[in-house]
């Protein structure tokens, strides 16, 4: 009798455990998320209340003067397009290598492990390399070497993503081309590539939002410009760079533009990595 | 007859050349992958060379910072960079596992993608959003609500009182930490739940059928399965924390003042580079800003080899 009732306790107790371990789990993810729905209300009501026309027909504005980030929004789409441009085909070529050639080689085991450390470095530590690398030799600030920053950036990640991608492909599928005389390039641009194509643009349009709201590598690089430039080797005005002078500013109309970029920043970020994960969604397990 | 074998055989060896350069274009280009962690250590270590060359391994252990002097020690920002990623990292890691725990054990199916989706876009959200939203809406929660409150409680305490002085700012180490902890969550979160799922079904049934509570099975199964993975997850989001930038700078103070407590103004390694780097007006300044950016790089790189190292051991206990 009296052993049961310890049992009974016991029992009691675990169940306690038990429960108030869920409880806090729940708790964490709820408050995990408050922060998500906080920072994105406190984004998007700031925003809004600055968003207007002007925002995109105008150039920054001098201090306590009205104006737009024409100039910043320009000069991001220009930087990242040809952060896009440099980095996505070596970062798919690169993908492949490991994919196709090196396997699980050691060539290839050392890639990825560096790879993956590339994915996670701190990426002022790229602009500073960057800086180091065409800054100080070309003499001046230059928006192609904040593209060049940008692209080390996005390297990493379609490396990565399109290493996993063509190792999804079966390889009854590159063995079955293969038999029919098919050479390798053949075999890999025009049947792997294309089997596994939606996890390749995953991988690259999530590239894409992970540089376009990156700052601290274009400090050191792209730097920034109160005017229109369409010069690829001088500073260009950029929003993120953008945001962080008006933020930091004492100047109303400076902090409005700055909330008005945070706003775009953050839509253009959201959408695209949503975009990116129904993109693999819709065409799931190639 | 034979023209059509020498066709065949002109082909079979157009492909083979076409092959070879299609080859070495990708050998190439997974070699750049090596090329640019190798060159970037490389050109941080000459850049960072006068520092260096005049102070010595001094310029580790110093706390002065002194433009104008032209003297400089990294110990300050070495010092904040540490600890707001110990605090980031005494906030994320319960609150992921938290999380982890709610994905896999509590939540209906239904939720499960919708949750790990949000918590993702947390991830997403670009550090200097972090940094603004700290700034403006943050860092006077914290002087407001918080700091107030934790130096009335805890400033008094025997030996932790230390850690709660001073003016409830808003701005220091503490509200740098939470920020750079908020950031790591998705990190840390999903390496978690993606190590929890591979844990084999018939372990945590055998488990359930002895009649272990959830609480045990995560407590006594899963954690000790997934445990090298699980440091993995943490290691990676330490990495993250610390090279953070955009979002600390906005909120650490950047004084190079050397304080024990959490309240008071600070500085990190990349938050005094991405602050000083436009105002360094002699070539020693700048060389001591680049030799930060080598400190950082070692350290992170450090990190993050071990988070890998740990990620793999999973990876080859699960056969894969």
């Amino acid at each position: 009798m009296k052993a049961l009732a310890r049992g009974g306790a016991l029992h009691l107790r675990r169940r306690l455990a038990n429960a108030t371990a869920m409880a806090l789990a729940t708790v964490a993810t709820v408050f995990g998320l408050l922060w998500l729905v906080w920072i994105l209300w406190v984004t998007l009501r700031n925003g809004f209340e600055a968003l207007g026309p002007r925002l995109f027909l105008e150039s920054t504005p001098p201090p306590g003067a009205e104006g737009g980030l024409a100039n910043a929004l320009y000069g991001s789409l220009l930087l990242v397009s040809l952060a896009l441009a440099l980095g996505a085909p070596v970062g798919v070529a690169a993908g492949a290598f490991l994919a196709e050639i090196g396997h699980n080689g050691r060539l290839a085991a050392v890639i990825r492990f560096v790879n993956d450390i590339l994915l996670s470095a701190p990426s002022i530590v790229i602009g500073l390399f960057v800086y180091e690398l065409m800054v100080r030799p070309m003499g001046r600030f230059s928006a192609v070497a904040g593209a060049v920053s940008l692209a080390l950036i996005l390297l990493p990640v379609v490396v990565r993503t399109t290493d996993e991608m063509l190792r999804l492909v079966p390889v009854a599928v590159r063995e079955s081309a293969l038999s029919l005389g098919l050479p390798q390039w053949k075999v890999t641009l025009q049947i792997l590539f294309r089997a596994a194509r939606a996890g390749i643009a995953t991988g690259v349009l999530l590239a894409v939002a992970r540089i376009s709201g990156e700052t601290a590598p274009l400090l050191f690089t792209a730097l920034n410009n109160q005017y229109w430039s369409t010069n690829l080797l001088a500073p260009m005005a950029n929003v993120p760079v953008v945001i962080f002078q008006f933020a930091m500013s004492p100047y109303d109309g400076w902090q409005r533009l700055a909330w008005a970029g945070a706003l775009v920043v953050t839509l253009f970020v959201l959408v695209v990595s949503v975009l990116a994960r129904s993109l693999l969604r819709g065409r799931a397990a190639p | 007859m034979e023209l059509e074998a020498d066709a065949a055989e002109a082909r079979a060896r157009r492909d083979r050349r076409a092959d070879r350069a299609f080859r070495t274009l990708l050998w190439l280009a997974g070699l750049l992958v090596l090329l640019a962690l190798g060159s970037t250590a490389v050109s941080l270590a000459w850049g960072g060379r006068e520092a260096f060359a005049t102070f010595g391994p001094g310029f580790l252990v110093s706390s002065e910072w002194d433009p104008v002097g032209r003297r400089f020690g990294a110990l300050v920002p070495i010092y904040g960079t540490l600890v707001t990623s110990l605090l980031a990292m005494l906030f994320a890691v319960p609150v992921s596992f938290g999380i982890a725990l709610f994905l896999t054990e509590i939540a209906p199916g239904w939720l499960r993608g919708p949750v790990a989706a949000a918590i993702e876009l947390l991830a997403a959200i670009p550090s200097i959003i972090y940094g603004m939203w700290g700034l403006f809406v943050f860092v006077p929660f914290m002087a407001d609500h918080v700091e107030p409150w934790l130096i009335e409680r805890l400033g008094p305490l025997p030996v932790l009182g230390v850690l709660f002085r001073g003016v409830p700012l808003g701005i220091g180490m503490l509200t740098g930490g939470v920020i750079l902890g908020i950031m790591v969550i998705p990190f840390v979160s999903s390496v978690m739940h993606e190590v929890f799922s591979v844990v084999p079904a018939t372990l945590k049934e055998s488990a359930y059928a002895l009649g272990c509570t959830t609480w045990e099975v995560a407590r006594d199964i899963v954690l000790p399965y997934t445990r090298t993975a699980v440091s993995g997850g943490i290691f990676l989001g330490m990495g993250r924390a610390l090279g953070e930038t955009m979002a600390v700078t906005f909120v650490l103070g950047n004084t190079h003042n050397l304080s024990a407590s959490l309240l008071d103004p600070g500085n990190s390694i990349a938050a005094a580079i991405a602050n000083e780097f436009a105002e360094a007006d002699s070539g020693l300044y700048l060389s001591s800003l680049i030799a930060l950016g080598l400190v950082l790089f070692a350290v992170t790189f450090l990190v993050l080899a071990a988070a890998k190292l740990l990620l793999l051991r999973l990876e080859g206990a699960a056969g894969r």
